[in-house]
């Protein structure tokens, strides 16, 4: 019933959880059976270690959070060495969100993680919190387009674009990926945001700016996944602000096929199980028989 | 370790200091495998303002009754719903969260500033040892609340304020040069602001005294997951507060 296959990678249901916000899996095995879900989309890996930003890297906002973490990680050597071997107890397809200061580095990166056990690639070309690479390359449809050829050059397997929704037009980002080869399209990556302390008169963050996520930015991650979806043939895997079922269904109404799990894992270690099960309940309550009938299915005729 | 998610029923939940409150609450299955030292993230409601949990470390753990008690100042949104919260309510915690205090210390010294004494409370209570020496800080002596609670678990008691309103007026780490020096102790805990951490861990240094630190930092998900809270160590790579501490070895993190 909750069964899909997004551009050949099957999984059990279409809850995934966000990456940056799960770390690698194993942290949250206390609480949640990992072989339950959909799929895990790890930390961004960068060819070598980084050690993120300084100073403070979050911020609760209304309804919602910011970071500025910098892609904090232990880099792609130690994920292949430490990392993947304890993701193999597990029978889930991991996805790994890869970050590149330059157009190479993602090739390299997709040729060095190509090994058993790995599922796809998700290309980090969003990150709003790090001065090269990142946001850099998913602003504009050329740059993206040549990350995403890249990549395909390096790997067979899936790739998945990761749009930043901080462009004037996601459609025409959406269609150059899409172009130069995306399996899929994920999005959303943060929104932009700042915080600034009344008492200090400094930004709350150590970074400045970070990334807005949570339950705030939903209706923004919404409209673009509908504008995305019926604008693109490859799958979309929507995100942003997911934080219950129904929260899922109304991204599977606007056209993605599948959803990710990000800001909630933290209020819910158990969000990416809860939200399926519930997901589960809600086909049932309305006589579906399997979660693709409610792809796309918005009706704003009038 | 394991970890768990349990909604608590709150037993009692009081004032005991400006902005101060103690919460007892049941939490079974949680309780039992709580350590000094370890901390519980906390749900202050069930909607999504405020969204994320608050990281408070645990004051007192009692396996036998299931009783877990938190003592936390109200310091904003968060933590002036929690306030609220009434007995018989349920508040939904997870944890315990963090490695604890090494047990290992037959002449502990332990020092705490400001609301950093409350995980020294569990700490002082699991050490089985005497006597134990306590030096607590404070702004004043309104905030010595604190006395009342340890005089019962700490034989020496040493008190600063910072305005000298009550004990010796000045910080922590003043009086800790002359404690050190008066008796011999082989393990210094401390938990409080920052520079009164680094302070007291030179001190120790100097001393040739082992000593733990409790460290605290802005957190979203309290398993390692997040990055929130990473430091720097002096190895050169990076600690994760929430699972590699809250409490390190002082000079793991300090130089």
């Amino acid at each position: 019933m909750l069964a899909v296959d997004i551009a050949g990678i099957k999984m059990k249901t279409p809850v995934m959880t966000a990456s940056g916000t799960f770390g690698f899996g194993p942290e949250y095995s206390d609480f949640v059976d990992l072989n339950q879900v959909g799929a895990i989309v790890v930390k961004g890996t960068t060819l070598s270690a980084r050690s993120g930003n300084r100073g403070c890297r979050i911020a609760e906002t209304p309804a919602g959070m910011l970071n500025c973490i910098g892609l904090e990680n232990p880099g792609a050597d130690q994920f292949l060495t430490m990392t993947l071997p304890k993701l193999a107890n597990y029978d889930v397809p991991v996805i790994i969100n890869i970050s590149g200061n330059t157009v190479e580095e993602y090739g390299q990166l997709a040729a060095k993680l190509s090994v058993t056990g790995v599922a796809g690639f998700e290309l980090n070309i969003s990150c709003p919190n790090v001065k090269e690479g990142g946001i850099a390359f998913g602003t504009v449809p050329q740059s993206a387009a040549s990350v995403v050829r890249e990549v395909k050059k390096n790997t067979t397997l899936p790739v998945i674009a990761k749009l930043s929704p901080n462009v004037t037009d996601i459609v025409i980002m959406a269609k150059a990926v899409e172009e130069a080869g995306a399996d899929a399209i994920s999005l959303i990556n943060t929104l932009l945001g700042m915080a600034i302390d009344t008492k200090s008169w400094r930004p709350v963050l150590g970074n400045t700016v970070g990334g807005l996520s949570g339950p705030a930015v939903k209706p923004v991650a919404l409209r673009m996944v509908w504008q995305v979806a019926k604008a693109v043939r490859v799958p979309v895997i929507g995100m942003g602000g997911i934080m219950t079922a129904l929260d899922a269904v109304e991204f599977l109404l606007a056209g993605a096929s599948a959803v990710a799990i990000g800001t909630a894992n933290f209020v819910n270690p158990r969000a990416s199980v809860d939200i399926a099960e519930g997901l589960k309940d809600y086909l049932v309550s309305r006589g579906l028989k399997q979660v693709q009938d409610l792809v796309g299915q918005v009706n704003n005729k009038l | 370790m394991p970890k768990t998610i349990v909604k608590a029923e709150v037993l009692a939940h009081k004032l005991i200091g400006p902005e101060v409150c103690e919460l007892t609450l049941k939490a079974s299955g949680l309780v039992q495998m709580a350590r000094p030292g370890q901390f519980v993230h906390v749900r202050v409601a069930d909607t999504i303002v405020p969204l994320l949990r608050r990281p408070i470390s645990i004051a007192d753990a009692n396996a036998a009754a299931g009783t877990l008690t938190l003592i936390y100042r109200i310091v904003g949104h968060g933590t002036e719903l929690l306030a609220q919260t009434l007995p018989g309510s349920r508040l939904d915690l997870m944890g315990p969260l963090g490695n604890g205090f090494v047990l290992e210390a037959e002449r502990p010294l332990l020092v705490g500033g400001g609301i950093g004494l409350a995980p020294l409370v569990y700490l002082a209570k699991a050490l089985c040892t005497s006597p134990i020496t306590i030096v607590m800080g404070g702004r004043n002596k309104n905030e010595m609340y604190w006395q009342d609670i340890f005089q019962s678990i700490c034989q020496n008691i040493h008190i600063t304020t910072d305005d000298g309103s009550m004990g010796r007026q000045g910080f922590t780490v003043d009086v800790i040069d002359d404690i050190l020096t008066g008796d011999s102790f082989d393990m210094v805990y401390a938990c409080g602001p920052r520079p009164m951490l680094e302070g007291v861990a030179r001190l120790a240094k100097e001393r040739n005294v082992r000593c733990q630190v409790s460290l605290e930092d802005h957190m979203a998900c309290g398993v390692g997951a997040c990055l929130s809270c990473t430091c720097a160590a002096t190895d050169g790579k990076r600690r994760k507060v929430c699972t590699d501490g809250p409490v390190f070895w002082a000079e793991e993190v300090f130089d």
